[in-house]
């Protein structure tokens, strides 16, 4: 492994906060409605490593997908990196979302016909860098994660665990303020498991904040704080 | 505040990158617009470039003939012999006041022989035909034949000689000859016009300017006169140069009739230019028409496609708006990709359409004529067509709502 190091871009100081959630409510207009989101608060420090655990249905994806700035909540507060996401518009959000956020899904969402570096320079695409630079700190990210040999690879060429930490690559490239992973070892083996936890680790000691949804409870392990979802509450344990 | 943003050089590369994922479904995508752009192309060409034969053969007839006609006094045949000499009047000699303008081929007179009598052949030739027929007889003058561009099937035409001397001969019309039953006339057939008797010395097949020549008995002018009491042509034929018939026709009237050339009416074809622009803008319009509509086969391929892809593309849609892009960066991503397949369906199909010109004029050893703005032309086209067929499937893809399009995309 190499020792090059990506620091957030969260400049604020440690004692900020990167997610601060007040009473957040998300309920589907459906008939009859669901409550996927009950009054959550939530507080996720810059360097955490939380894991999110619960039923099936409990709510996790949702808390995710508002995190991530990808939903709405329906009620409450949500400051990211102190700025208050219900004033952004629908642009803003996009770019926030380019900005702070990276993702990484269970389903990998890798562009099979683009090459792995390209698949990872997309995550700075939409912010306008020029593509020189786009295009080394992509492989300097995919040398972080340990595939510096797989450059020019087709994502269908790699393993899943590849894969996988491709697209950590990707959603660590542009120096997010909080990595969101939904399941992200769901789709592995237990030895590809393993890496990516390692990986997850590592980032974790160049203090990047990270939220993990998993089922396994070997994932959570790794985590140090742990909440769980119960019906769209949320407590913490441990 | 952080602000999306992409750059150009970055859409045509995405884009790009996703008219070439697929290779072979590009090229089958774009097939409809390559027929459509080919078709319009070959049309265009092929209509331009038979345009061209068709106003030639046109012009050959029509365009190279001039008619003039006394102007009608309103008396008709019982006006008076002091009218008759004065205004309207046409003279027989056209030949010597009309061939030596430059510009005229040929020229002739001709007029109707009222009431000649009925015609019959004589008894010797076959006795079973001898039953009197009434049929128009034409009293003309030598020039006539090559002015109409007759053509004589047997025997020959009369002459300046015939004229002169007041002969009693005749040439008949193909359409009744055969009626009259004289079909050769080495022998010298005669007929009966009235009560005298005509020499038959030919027989007339075609008369493309005046249909009704074949159709009726042709004999000298001057025996007309004298036999008949004909005074003058009521029509006066012309066979111009190419080009020349605008100038004929003025020319014409004042040669005829110098002292009152206003009395005549002269007939001269539409100017040629704009016969020629006439018919090309009936030959074109249709050929539009069949480009216009393989053009919006075409486009609905395009668009077509493109919906499918977008829909396909669910998860590259969810995955992006994750990364950060925009509604509009992903609608002008997919608009940019069908334009790129429109351009690219424009270029191919201008020049295989260019190709089918030029075969298809090499084949009938014509002359391939095209506008020279078709090739540029053409691409901006197909691009226009991408952009339509692209409007409604790029609107599907950036109206998406990305945690959808990230959960049912893989
Ligand atoms: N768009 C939606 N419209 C209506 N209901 C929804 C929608 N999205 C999620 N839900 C409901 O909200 C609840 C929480 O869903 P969510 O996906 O957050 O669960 P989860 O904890 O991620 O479950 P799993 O572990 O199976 O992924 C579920 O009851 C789900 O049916
Ligand atoms: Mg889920």
């Amino acid at each position: 492994m190499t020792t090059t190091c990506i620091e957030p871009a969260s400049t604020a100081s440690p004692d900020v906060p990167v997610v601060d959630l007040r009473g957040l409510s998300r309920v589907f207009p459906t008939e009859p409605p669901v409550h996927a989101l009950r009054r959550i608060d939530l507080t996720v420090m810059p360097g955490d490593h939380v894991a999110v655990v619960g039923a099936s249905g409990s709510g996790k994806s949702t808390l995710l997908n508002v995190l991530g700035l990808l939903d709405r909540p329906t009620e409450g507060t949500y400051l990211l990196d102190e700025i208050d996401t219900a004033d952004l518009s629908d642009r803003e959000r996009a770019a926030e979302r380019g900005q702070r956020i990276g993702f990484v899904f269970q389903a990998f969402h890798l562009l099979s016909h683009r090459s792995v570096e390209e698949n990872v320079m997309l995550a700075e695409l939409y912010r306008g860098e020029p593509r020189a630079g786009r295009l080394q700190r992509s492989i300097e990210a995919l040398q972080q994660v340990g595939l510096g040999n797989r450059i020019g690879f087709l994502p269908t060429r790699l393993s899943g665990g590849e894969r996988q930490r491709v697209a950590i690559a990707r959603a660590i490239v542009g120096r997010p303020s909080l990595l969101l992973c939904d399941e992200p070892t769901g789709n592995l083996d237990s030895h590809n498991t393993g890496s990516v936890l390692e990986l997850f680790d590592q980032l974790r000691d160049q203090g990047l904040t990270i939220l993990v949804i998993t089922h396994d409870a070997n994932v959570a392990a790794h985590a140090r704080r742990h909440v769980r979802m119960v019906d769209g509450t949320l407590t913490e344990i441990g | 505040m952080a602000r999306s943003k992409m750059r150009l050089r970055d859409l045509a590369d995405e884009s790009l990158a996703g008219v070439f994922a697929r290779p072979a479904r590009t090229a089958l995508t774009t097939l409809g617009t390559v027929l459509g752009i080919a078709s319009l192309v070959a049309t265009l060409g092929i209509s331009r470039t038979a345009g061209n034969q068709i106003v030639d053969r046109f012009n050959e007839l029509a365009a190279t003939q001039v008619t003039v006609q006394a102007r009608s006094s309103g008396g008709g045949n019982g006006s008076s012999a002091a009218q008759r000499a004065s205004a309207g009047a046409l003279p027989w000699s056209v030949e010597d006041r009309l061939d030596r303008l430059n510009g005229v081929v040929a020229s002739g007179a001709v007029a109707d022989v009222p009431n000649p009598g009925g015609v019959k052949t004589v008894p010797f030739i076959d006795p079973t035909t001898i039953s009197e027929r009434t049929l128009p007889v034409f009293a003309a003058s030598p020039g006539l034949l090559e002015a109409v561009r007759g053509h004589i099937a047997a025997g020959r035409w009369f002459d300046f000689g015939h004229v002169q001397r007041e002969d009693r001969v005749a040439v008949l019309g193909a359409d009744i000859a055969g009626e009259l039953g004289i079909v050769r006339i080495d022998n010298l057939p005669g007929i009966f016009i009235g009560e005298t008797l005509f020499t038959v010395i030919g027989i007339l097949d075609e008369a493309p300017r005046d249909r009704g020549l074949t159709g009726g008995v042709i004999i000298p002018s001057s025996t007309a006169a004298e036999r008949f009491g004909v005074t003058k042509p009521e029509r006066v034929v012309i066979e111009t140069e190419l080009g020349a018939a605008t100038l004929i026709a003025t020319q014409a009237a004042i040669a005829l009739n110098p002292n009152a050339p206003e009395s005549l009416s002269v007939n001269a074809p539409r100017d040629p230019v704009r016969t020629k622009e006439a018919v090309q803008n009936d030959v074109n319009q249709l050929f539009l028409l069949l480009g216009l509509v393989s053009l919006i086969v075409g486009a609905i391929g395009i668009a077509n496609v493109t919906l499918v892809t977008v829909m396909e593309r669910t998860g590259e849609i969810g995955l992006r708006r994750a990364l950060g892009a925009s509604r509009r960066h992903i609608a002008a991503q997919f608009l940019t990709e069908s334009v790129a397949l429109g351009v690219v369906g424009g270029i191919v199909g201008a020049s295989v359409g260019i190709l089918l010109v030029v075969s298809v004029a090499a084949s009938r050893e014509w002359t391939p004529v095209l506008d020279l703005w078709l090739p540029f032309v053409a691409p901006v086209v197909g691009a226009l067509v991408g952009l339509l067929a692209g409007l409604y499937p790029s609107i599907r893809a950036a109206r998406m709502e990305p945690v959808d399009a990230l959960r049912s995309g893989t």
